[in-house]
């Protein structure tokens, strides 16, 4: 059976401007891959942890985050700060038995680059070999959350 | 502060197996600071614990919050507000606060989230480092401030001890001897007493090796 993987990228606001430029078509022409949805972020730097477990709880077989080369971030560390928020979710993915490839960190230079496609054509290859997401297992019902907010959980409400 | 780093999720995975409804709660005090057990840190385990209930293909629903503390009775007890809406709580608290849970609600079934790993501060960003060990009898006066209980592999009391070598303790070349430390310092503040004196053999009854410690204050009891 074929399998057209669900990426999920998240890239900043400099190593994506070709999308912004191009357009989605322009974008598949470059050989872009149908399989990678892109979220643009001002700096990879605000990409917390949460909202990258909730992409692959949301159903992403992969995901990865775009940023600026380490050294030559626009905001100087954020791409470094995102290296080291992907880096433990590899390690949770591997704790709980899942391969940590399902998420990826990239280095890109800014602007119109060869490597923002590429790296979307080498998930969409990853993603595609290794298969559906572990998280896929089929449940019986659907996973509910209750999420309190902080006036919600003062304890003593004092 | 209390320092504290998440247990790794499988092992947590293995603790709430059978539980379907899961509270997943964190404190506000130590461990939101040492970022192990705060908000952020709920919102991260409880997603973690949906992702390894999916891959089982179980079903699970998370209750996420945080108390102000979980040190402290009236806390606890506005836990009232989720009764009977969890099979499981996973306390990202310090041990402290793991056990009032348990203390206070007997039928509870309640999980540490952390590991609580020592008093500690904030080295620099990301790193913290023990330095008391709540010993109950504190010879900080005496040794310059920095604490041979904790800081000295062997916790000795007329340090150095043999295997102290160019400021390195002998358990590893990246710790300091603190013997040596407190000997440099003693020197710095000119305190000749405190370079002479030697410490009679101690009595760790203070440091819990007389049992549980309890600390009353009859000026604040009711
Ligand atoms: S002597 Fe005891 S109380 Fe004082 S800092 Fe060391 S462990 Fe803590
Ligand atoms: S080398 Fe120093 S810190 Fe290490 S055990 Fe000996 S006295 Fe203690």
């Amino acid at each position: 059976m074929s399998f057209t993987p669900n990426i999920q990228a998240f890239c900043c606001h400099y190593t994506s401007q070709q999308t912004l430029a191009e357009g989605p078509q322009g974008l598949l022409a470059d050989g872009f891959p149908k399989s990678v949805t892109i979220h643009r972020l001002v700096c990879t730097g605000k990409l917390e942890v949460s909202t990258i477990l909730k992409a692959f709880e949301d159903g992403a077989d992969g995901v990865y985050v775009a940023g600026c080369p380490l050294d030559k971030c626009h905001n100087l560390m954020g791409s470094q700060r995102a290296a080291k928020r992907v880096a433990a979710i590899k390690k949770a993915l591997a704790e709980l038995g899942v391969e940590p490839e399902r998420i990826e960190m990239y280095h890109l230079e800014r602007g119109f680059h060869p490597g923002f496609v590429k790296a979307a054509q080498e998930m969409d290859e990853r993603i595609t070999t290794l298969g559906p997401s572990p998280f896929k297992a089929e449940l019986s019902s659907l996973p509910a959350q209750t999420k309190l907010m902080p006036s919600g959980c003062q304890g003593g409400a004092k | 502060m209390i320092i504290a780093e998440r247990k790794p999720i499988n092992e947590i995975m293995d603790m709430v197996k059978d539980a379907k409804r899961i509270l997943v709660l964190g404190c506000r005090g130590c461990v939101t600071v040492c970022s192990a057990g705060g908000e952020r840190e709920v919102e991260i385990l409880a997603s973690l614990i949906r992702l390894g209930k999916q891959k089982a293909g179980q079903e699970v629903s998370t209750i996420e919050a945080t108390l102000v503390r979980q040190c402290d009775k009236e806390y606890i007890d506005s836990m009232d507000q989720w009764d009977g809406q969890y099979d499981a709580i996973v306390s990202m608290a310090c041990g402290v606060g793991v056990n009032f849970i348990a203390n206070l609600r007997p039928m509870a079934k309640v999980y540490p989230g952390v590991n609580t790993v020592s008093f500690g501060g904030s080295a620099e960003q990301g790193v913290w480092s023990e330095q008391c060990a709540g010993c109950g009898n504190c010879v900080l006066h005496l040794t310059g401030g920095l604490c041979p209980v904790a800081r000295c592999a062997k916790s000795l009391m007329n340090g150095p001890c043999g295997g102290s070598v160019g400021g390195r303790c002998e358990i590893h070349k990246d710790v300091p001897c603190i013997w040596q430390s407190i000997h440099d310092k003693l020197v710095r503040i000119d305190n000749k007493e405190g370079l002479a004196a030697i410490a009679p053999i101690r009595d760790w009854s203070t440091a819990g090796h007389g049992g549980p410690r309890k600390t009353v204050r009859n000026d604040l009891t009711v």
